[in-house]
């Protein structure tokens, strides 16, 4: 037997492995943790020191030096509190009704038998190939043709009919709702929309939790329809606020930070909360097909 | 009253139709409009002069769009060149029986996309500076890298390349795993029983299972890199699209031309122009894989 056996081979890659990915995580973080710091520091430590400043505190860094300025002046020289409600009330409001008509009109395509019916299923097939960025300069045009340009129906009607969630929700319907238990609970007079939202709906919880999820960073994280279509500065969510705030204070690192520092925090939260459901909701239409 | 136990006649259309009415308002009507558009010009929504195939006409002859198509072009084919392998390889080392937090790796590495492009393009705006910026001290403290490299001026398509990489191959990786998970442990099983090494296993068993996902990914990419917008944009800082445009985008050239000259016909113009190509590399797409299947 040579000295190098398999063992020695199989340690090897382990410590390769952990190597590559330690490395990678370490990439990956680098740049958050950079900006958090530069949250916290004064304009003159930002230039003067790359993460934490130095000094006689523990590990060797100066935590005296740190501060909360620049939140204190983005939440007093900006309106940012008032933008941080938008986010929340944009990305919430759009995720459940979104999730509302994309669960409906899945339950339809998937369950039930009517004319049309493989015509619609087509549609919802197309419609999902239609790049975003055509429908922006004639979106802009039909708000302004109905008067909805600078309200909040503007952004959440559009968002209401999701080809892709119907698509999602109908797979997801095959799947695992049962055309026997529906058939049984119409035996025991148990109503149309009863059924929906009493036995079908729980059935695809999964699926309800991982598209909640999916629109409501997609909306957290939307510029290019609230840019175009909201001009009063009251109504802008993080993200056009972040960019006008980019504009006005360039050069003050420290607030642009900290802006970005409070407008991701919220959607790494909930990320971690919860993880598994948004990966299985994320991978299940490409791996299953 | 109907009879028990059947469905009722109106039942599909009533849960259908809050879909398909904003579905006919918000996204069949645009379309429509749109081609309607393209054959005019505009000066802001409501003002607009019939022109025919001009849009088109003036957009072959724009030498702005021909560089915005090719700076979109480099940047899609090249950022999917890159993060492709690179998903593929973190997905195979996360796919170790033997490692341990798993989940933990998962969450750090995938974190990034959490963060739209807008935050990640506003962040870039300060860590690709040159100096004050992170990434040229960590690279001169590391590697005695230049500190003055301008990367958001002459560098720009590969700040926006690099800035892409950071945010993306985590969450291409996600699908590489998940396929990869989904390879039948059966059959590589019997393969090692057949003396068939790490290797020939990978190339003639996982490679070839986990192909559709592979071709599914590399197409999602493909059509978000043609369609990259807001990091550049805020890269930049509202800055114009960098010296000689060396920013510029389709969709940025888009917005620009719709939103800040005004005119939305030419922009659905540039928007068809982008539809086409997306159109055909979705049919390419659907080919190979039909071809494989057959």
């Amino acid at each position: 037997m040579t000295p190098f056996g398999r063992t020695f081979f199989l340690n090897i890659a382990k410590i390769v492995t952990y190597a590559l990915l330690t490395v990678t995580c370490l990439v990956t973080l680098t740049p958050f943790f950079w900006m958090i710091c530069a949250a916290f520091k004064t304009k003159e430590d930002f230039f003067a020191c790359t993460f934490l400043p130095h000094g006689d505190g523990l590990f060797g860094i100066a935590w005296s030096q740190l501060t909360f300025e620049n939140f204190v002046r983005i939440f007093t020289e900006l309106d940012f509190s008032n933008s941080i409600l938008n986010s929340f009330f944009l990305a919430s409001t759009t995720a459940v009704l979104s999730t509302i008509t994309a669960a409906m009109g899945g339950y339809a395509l998937a369950k039930f038998n009517f004319k049309g019916k493989d015509f619609i299923t087509s549609l919802v097939f197309a419609a999902i190939i239609i790049p975003t960025p055509l429908l922006i300069a004639p979106s802009y045009q039909l708000l302004y043709q109905i008067d909805l340009l600078d309200t909040y129906w503007g952004l959440l009607l559009p968002a209401v009919a999701p080809a892709f969630g119907v698509f999602l929700f109908r797979q997801a319907m095959l799947n695992s709702v049962s055309t026997n238990l529906l058939e049984s609970a119409r035996m025991d007079g148990c109503g149309e929309i009863q059924t929906f939202f009493t036995i079908v709906l729980p059935l695809v919880r999964p699926m309800i939790g991982a598209y909640l999820l999916i629109v409501f960073l997609g909306t957290w994280n939307n510029f290019i329809s609230p840019q175009i279509v909201l001009q009063d500065a009251d109504k802008f969510p993080l993200s056009v606020a972040m960019s006008g705030l980019q504009t006005t204070y360039r050069s003050e690192y420290g607030m642009i930070s900290a802006g970005t520092f409070i407008s991701i925090a919220p959607v790494v939260f909930l990320f971690m909360l919860l993880q598994k459901e948004f990966i299985t909701g994320l991978t299940s239409g490409a791996v299953k097909n | 009253m109907n009879k028990k136990g059947t469905t009722a006649p109106w039942a599909p259309f009533f849960f259908l139709a809050p879909f398909l009415v904003t579905f006919a308002v918000f996204t069949v009507y645009p379309l429509v409009l749109s081609v309607w558009l393209t054959a005019h010009q505009t000066f802001g929504p409501g003002y607009g002069r019939y022109v025919g195939f001009g849009n088109f006409l003036n957009m072959l002859a724009d030498a702005n769009f021909w560089i915005a198509l090719r700076n979109t072009t480099i940047f899609a084919l090249t950022t999917t060149a890159i993060e492709m392998p690179l998903a593929l390889l973190l997905a195979i080392l996360m796919n170790q029986q033997w490692l341990r937090g798993k989940i933990y790796f998962r969450l750090l590495i995938f974190s990034p996309a959490l963060v739209g492009s807008v935050f990640v393009g506003i962040m870039s705006a300060i860590v690709f500076q040159k100096r004050t910026g992170m990434l040229n001290q960590v690279l001169h403290y590391l590697f005695n890298f230049n500190p003055d490299f301008p990367w958001l001026s002459t560098y720009l398509m590969p700040a926006m390349i690099v800035a892409s990489i950071w945010m993306w191959t985590g969450f291409n990786m996600i699908y590489f795993l998940a396929a990869l998970q989904n390879v039948d442990n059966d059959l590589l099983d019997a393969a090692s029983m057949d003396g068939a090494n790490t290797w020939q296993r990978f190339w003639h068993i996982t490679l070839p299972s986990i192909r559709p996902v592979a071709g599914y990914v590399t197409l999602i990419s493909l059509i978000s890199g043609f369609q990259v917008f807001e990091l550049p944009y805020l890269m930049l800082s509202r800055a114009g699209a960098g010296p000689e445009n060396r920013g510029l985008t389709v969709v940025m050239y888009l917005y620009k031309s719709g939103f800040n000259i005004g005119d939305l016909g030419y922009a659905s113009a540039i928007g068809w122009a982008l539809a086409l190509i997306l159109i055909m590399l979705s049919i390419v797409y659907r080919r190979t894989l039909r071809d494989e299947q057959q």
